[in-house]
């Protein structure tokens, strides 16, 4: 166990490292390089820009600068936002839960219904139910998510007026429990729509592909009833790629929640970004970019080592 | 010589291999047929739509604001200045459908060429071609795209080949993945055996071989492409007005939500249609070819 | 009754018992609706499976044998639209029932219970996220209503009973914990668990090394006779047939040919297709006191007429300088789990081994999985590099080459694969194909590159007009025979031939291995080939090579090693392999309860300085230590 996760951990710190490689890369990227915000600012002379420049490094060869923001990013030093002047950190971890209520919330209801979805849909191949569900996933597929957002919006909102219409709780209210159950329900909802159909996708091709397995003729040849064969002897073979999606799915679940966020003006990571972006803070922008990136890393380990522990065929000595 | 040397009768003699049962099956797919056809009448009615309807896309007429859906003037309705939505969904259908083609063949090359040198050359190349792919993956899609988009002046052109810099990757994937296991085929090293170079292995051996999953790969990677569009120009850094495409269309549509929801229904079931049909297409297309690989 | 230690008694003594029937299949036919329409995978197919007797069902690929058992069961797998007609009776105390007639339901409390099946692949039929101890108490659990406890219990007397040591300790362990034969006894024990009447073995020892399958026979005989159970033995290989069954029912495309005593049957069929099948047999030990090759005699399925096959013209050119000469050569894979991680092991698949092969010669590199004979023919193809070691080939010092000369070099030798599906690119016709050496080395015009292809194609027995066809169109030995002539466009003077008929059925591996002698003879070529099948070595090879665990335990003429073999493993191989002859049965020595080692070894391991002995002219054999 010790030397899979050493050599686990070492693979991702490779990773992490053309992450950063990556992030660099953008930030150079941007028009007029880190000091583009200070070029617009009126009254800004060539002189200032290049004394600013030098002060800031940005004179030197790329790898050294490469380095210099590479310990400030590991030292936790991310700057500061060029909007209100807190510290990047700061700022993003105070947006950070939000996301992550909506990304849980909806993963939790995409998992549940999905995998109930996919199994029934391999189980009774070809059946109606399987062919409405196969059609539906491909359709939530290809459903723009803010497109749906707004629609249920106009349902549920405008013209019902069951749901709120966005925000995270209702203002000057404070609060409480069913309020706030009350305004996650729609942008859950929404996130989770996506995700159900890529995990019945997934659970039906992965439970297909155990069900002609031998060892499921095995146990039938055994005379095991068949739903004995299914939750014991099939299950669990086809539960094993859905851990190694979990892991993956994390960028995904980020980009759903920008848009969800943004419909449903949910004060999340993602319409921290897009904000940021309105207000060109690039401290803000990159660090939530890295922070993502750093978030699915995480996110695949876990699962690796969760697919390692739950795997017999992997060896952990 | 003996009894084995007669060739068995043979009902397709000289085809193109499995090429006649790939059709059969593909035509048995209703969804990926129904996709084609709708992919077909899309592509035509935003070609020549615009020029045999009696409205002008950009004729502004503000009389005629926000009119309802009818069926005897225009068919979709109105939208704040008063234009025609049909024949606005028709041109801004062009641009996305030419952005998502576009991203597509840029995306699929770069990511055909990449994963064929993974998958080909094996060793430390693979490695870092790999896990820069990885690398790359660990980003969210949207986040990337907005972000090089707010960087980069937004241009049609420009976002066709951010849209391909963030989607080449999953091509790339199926593709070294496809190689990798042709590699290890018998008729690989047969070729290595008999002296055939790298590039003739490559481009002879390997690639016809791995055309299937390459073939389904772009038409999703279709599908992605219009939908990022989508995605970017709702939220304000794609397509720039005037120019409509079908994304900033809904970012208009967003405020008059309530008063005029058709201009929000409209392009969204555009932009809907289109992408199931592509992806409906791509399914059919992984039964035909029985490219079984990644799901979406 | 069928006891090793019996070796007189005649195999066919069981008719004098009265013959109580247990399970009868009457005009059983299965259809499957294809895509391009219905198969009859079987015809109007009906025998009868006594108490107490092995029944075989023997036949080649595509005959309808395991079809026909797994429709019986009602096992074939759920999506397959298939129309099952006829009658499967199982005979019980409480009468005959119909197999094909009873409900899902009685049918699942009769599988596993009085009808256990076992499967050819032991690496796949075993769930790999459940215990094997698990496995095997579900069994007694379901049918049995014991208690977990008391079917671990059981399950441990089974484990014990098939012979896996320590059963205890291996009850939690998971299959891939087990060895491919250690995996089949544990199906084995799941299957005898509820002491099932009628057992189904479904080519049970096809995807296990010839020693280890010796064990598996050996041990389903005497389980056999422990419970008196009724065996149905599905097999392709006329060898274990001979080995194992009391009666044999010989299938061919789906209906029965012929039904009879194993002995009468080897003794004179009386059906041609019969006849054709046990022709193309080799018998090991037929040989005996010939020095060169011979080709299989060729029977006409229809007549039954047989042609005399002849001993092979002398080929070999014995000369000072060998075509090639591998000395030393050694390849070693390093384990590492990733990029990182330190170094676990090495595979040690090829360790300094040495031999020669002269112009016009067969030498046969044989042994079981993980010998590394394969390695060793891509290796003296620089298919693989070696780790150490040198080829001589042609006169010129092969590893020493560039790229250019190399490409030259290679063209004069060549190699062809076991699995002619994986040998031929699906997307290019087979000219093409065979064409494209010479189009690659620019060696020849088109024009005359078509001319090549169709004098090959002439050449291995297939009608020149074929050239602009696709692999898939083509059988399994038709393949074969096109990248036999793909092979050969080179001209080639050494031809390396990996398991090259291995996955051929019986008759038609005995056409290719025909043409193979027949091109020697014309063309001078001479063959590295590599098997594991002792009887096909037999047939074709001047020398031949023993290996285990990467190195070269015996070397020498062909007779020499068949007829006076002197290393313990050599014995043991020869001593497994099933002879096509039932009247031979148990004539054998004991069969050894050994596993085939691993070649991966700790990473500071140094291989032991090896002496060989000399036996007789050419006749070399590796001095082995007290581990034999």
């Amino acid at each position: 166990m010790a030397n899979f996760l050493f050599s686990r951990l070492l693979q991702s710190a490779a990773l992490l490292f053309l992450v950063s490689l990556i992030g660099f890369g953008i930030v150079h990227l941007a028009p007029g390089g880190p000091l583009a915000q200070f070029a617009l600012t009126p009254g800004i002379s060539q002189a200032d820009l290049a004394r600013m420049a030098h002060e800031m490094g940005l004179d030197r060869a790329l790898p050294i600068q490469y380095w210099e923001w590479l310990t400030r990013i590991l030292t936790g030093d991310w700057g500061r936002s060029y909007r209100d002047g807190r510290s990047v950190l700061d700022v993003i971890f105070g947006r950070l839960p939000a996301t992550l209520e909506l990304i849980l919330t909806g993963s939790f209801i995409a998992i549940i219904i999905g995998v109930w979805i996919g199994v029934m849909g391999a189980v009774k191949r070809y059946s109606i139910f399987d062919m409405l569900a196969t059609v539906g996933a491909m359709v939530a597929l290809s459903v723009p998510t803010f497109w749906f957002g707004l629609i249920v919006i106009y349902v549920f909102s405008v013209n019902l007026g069951w749901l709120p219409a966005g925000n995270r709780m209702t203002a000057g209210a404070g609060g409480g429990f069913l309020d706030f159950l009350h305004h996650l329900i729609a942008p859950a909802l929404v996130l989770a729509f996506v995700e159900v159909a890529i995990w019945s996708r997934y659970m039906r091709s992965s439970m297909l592909d155990v069900i002609s397995q031998d060892y499921i003729r095995t146990a039938r040849a055994k005379g095991v009833s068949e739903r004995s064969i299914l939750w014991r002897h099939a299950m669990r073979n086809a539960m094993l790629p859905m851990i190694a999606l979990a892991g993956v799915e994390l960028p995904a679940l980020l980009s759903g929640a920008l848009v969800t966020e943004t419909v449903f003006t949910w004060p999340g990571m993602g319409r921290l970004l897009l904000d940021s972006l309105g207000y060109r803070d690039y401290p803000v922008v990159m660090g939530i970019l890295m922070i993502s990136a750093i978030l699915a890393l995480l996110g695949n380990l876990l699962a690796d080592i969760a697919a390692a522990v739950v795997d017999p065929r992997i060896r952990l000595t | 010589m003996s009894f084995e040397t007669a060739l068995d009768p043979l009902s397709t003699s000289g085809s193109r291999p499995a090429g006649n049962r790939a059709w059969r099956r593909f035509r048995r797919h209703k969804l990926a047929v129904f996709g084609v056809v709708a992919i077909v009448v899309l592509l035509l009615a935003c070609a020549f739509g615009p020029l045999v309807t009696p409205f002008d896309p950009l004729r502004i007429d503000l009389r005629h604001r926000f009119a309802g859906p009818s069926f005897g003037g225009n068919l979709f309705g109105t939208d704040q200045l008063g234009r025609d939505l049909l024949v606005r969904l028709m041109m801004a259908g062009r641009i996305s459908l030419t952005i998502g083609l576009c991203a597509m063949v840029v995306s699929t090359a770069f990511g055909t060429l990449v994963g064929i040198m993974a998958g080909y050359y094996g060793g430390w190349t693979r490695v870092l071609l790999m896990r820069f792919v990885d690398a790359m993956l660990s980003f969210p899609q949207i986040f990337l795209l907005l972000v090089l988009a707010a960087f980069i002046q937004p241009s049609i052109v420009t976002i066709t080949l951010l849209i391909a810099a963030t989607t080449w990757m999953e091509v790339a994937r199926v593709v070294e993945g496809q190689i990798r296991s042709l590699r290890e085929r018998d008729f690989v090293l047969a070729a290595q055996a008999f002296g055939a170079p790298g590039r003739y292995v490559m481009m002879r051996e390997l690639l016809p071989n791995a055309a299937g999953p390459i073939i389904v790969a772009a038409t999703l990677a279709i599908a992605r492409a219009i939908l990022m569009e989508a995605y970017v120009s709702f939220l304000g850094y794609g397509v720039q007005a005037p120019t409509a495409s079908w994304g900033n269309m809904l970012n208009d549509a967003q405020q008059y939500l309530g008063s005029a929801p058709w201009l929000a229904i409209f392009p969204g079931l555009a932009i809907t249609l289109a992408v199931a049909s592509f992806n409906f297409a791509g399914d059919g297309l992984r039964d035909a070819l029985d490219a079984r690989g990644d799901l979406h | 009754m069928k006891t090793m230690d019996m070796p007189s008694q005649p195999a066919n003594d069981h008719v004098e018992l009265p013959l109580v029937p247990a399970l009868a299949v009457e005009n059983l036919s299965v259809t499957f609706q294809g895509e391009t329409g219905s198969v009859d995978a079987v015809r109007d197919v009906s025998f009868t499976l006594y108490q107490g007797e092995t029944l075989a069902l023997v036949g080649e690929s595509g005959s309808g044998k395991s079809v026909t058992s797994l429709a019986a069961l009602r096992l074939l797998p759920p999506g397959s639209k298939a129309r099952i007609e006829g009658r499967a009776r199982l005979f019980g105390p409480q009468g005959p029932r119909d197999l094909l007639a009873l409900s899902n339901e009685e049918m699942r409390h009769i599988r596993g219970d009085e009808i256990a099946m076992i499967f050819q692949e032991p690496m796949t039929s075993l769930n790999p996220v459940l215990t094997a101890g698990f496995q095997i108490s579900e069994t007694l659990m379901v049918h049995r209503g014991l208690s977990r406890h008391e079917a671990d219990a059981e399950a441990v007397r089974l484990l014990d009973k098939v012979r896996i040591p320590d059963a205890r300790s291996r009850m939690n362990q998971y299959p891939h914990d087990f060895s491919g034969g250690m995996r089949q006894r544990v199906m084995i024990a799941m299957a005898l668990a509820c002491r099932p009447k009628v057992l189904i073995a479904d080519e049970p020892t096809t995807a296990l090394d010839v020693t280890i399958q010796a064990q598996i026979l050996e041990l389903i005989r005497s389980l056999q006779e422990e419970d008196g159970m009724s065996v149905l033995f599905i097999t392709h290989d006329m060898g274990v047939v001979a080995e194992i069954a009391d009666r044999t029912v010989v299938m061919y495309k789906g209906a029965v040919v012929e039904t009879g005593a194993t002995v009468d049957l080897f003794a004179g069929a009386r059906q041609p297709y019969t006849q054709a099948l046990l022709s193309a047999v080799p018998k090991l030990g037929s040989m005996r006191g010939r020095a060169r090759p011979m080709r299989f005699p060729v029977v006409d399925r229809t007549t039954g007429e047989a042609d005399t096959p002849v001993e092979v013209p002398e080929t070999v050119i014995a000369s000072e300088q060998p075509l090639l000469q591998v000395s030393g050569l050694t390849k070693r894979f390093d384990i590492k789990r990733g990029l990182f991680s330190p170094l676990k092991g090495r595979v040690h698949a090829v360790e300094n081994v040495s031999f020669d092969v002269n112009a016009g010669e067969t030498l046969t590199l044989v042994g079981e999985s993980g010998c590394g004979k394969s390695t060793t023919g891509r290796t003296v193809l620089r298919l693989i590099e070696p780790t150490a070691g040198s080829i001589q080939f042609g006169g010129a010092d092969f590893l020493a080459l560039k790229a250019e000369r190399l490409r030259e070099h290679r063209n004069r030798m060549q190699i062809i694969f076991q699995d002619p599906f994986a040998s031929l690119n699906p997307r290019m016709t087979v000219g093409d194909a065979i064409a494209a050496p010479l189009r690659v080395n620019k060696l020849a015009t088109a024009s005359q590159a078509r001319e090549r292809v169709a004098d090959l194609l002439r050449r291995v027995g297939l009608d020149p007009a074929v050239a602009g066809r696709y692999p898939h169109e083509f059988s399994g030995g038709q393949r074969q025979r096109i990248c036999i002539a793909r092979a050969l466009v080179l001209q080639p003077k050494l031809i390396v031939a990996d398991e090259a008929v291995s996955a051929l059925d019986v008759s038609v591996k005995a056409q290719v291995i025909n043409l193979m002698l027949d091109l020697q003879a014309e063309m001078g070529l001479a063959y590295l080939f590599i098997s594991h099948d002792m009887a096909a070595v037999e047939r074709v090879s001047h020398r031949v090579a023993v290996m285990y665990l990467g190195e070269i335990v015996e070397i020498g003429p062909r007779q020499a090693i068949f007829e006076n073999p002197q290393h313990p493993y050599t014995k043991r191989l020869l001593a497994a392999v099933p002879v096509a002859d039932p009247l031979r049965r148990g004539q054998k020595g004991p069969v050894v309860a050994d596993e085939i080692r691993s070649p991966i070894r700790s990473p500071d391991y140094v291989p032991p300085e090896r002496r060989y002995r000399t036996v007789s002219q050419g006749h070399r054999v590796m001095e082995w230590g007290d581990e034999w």
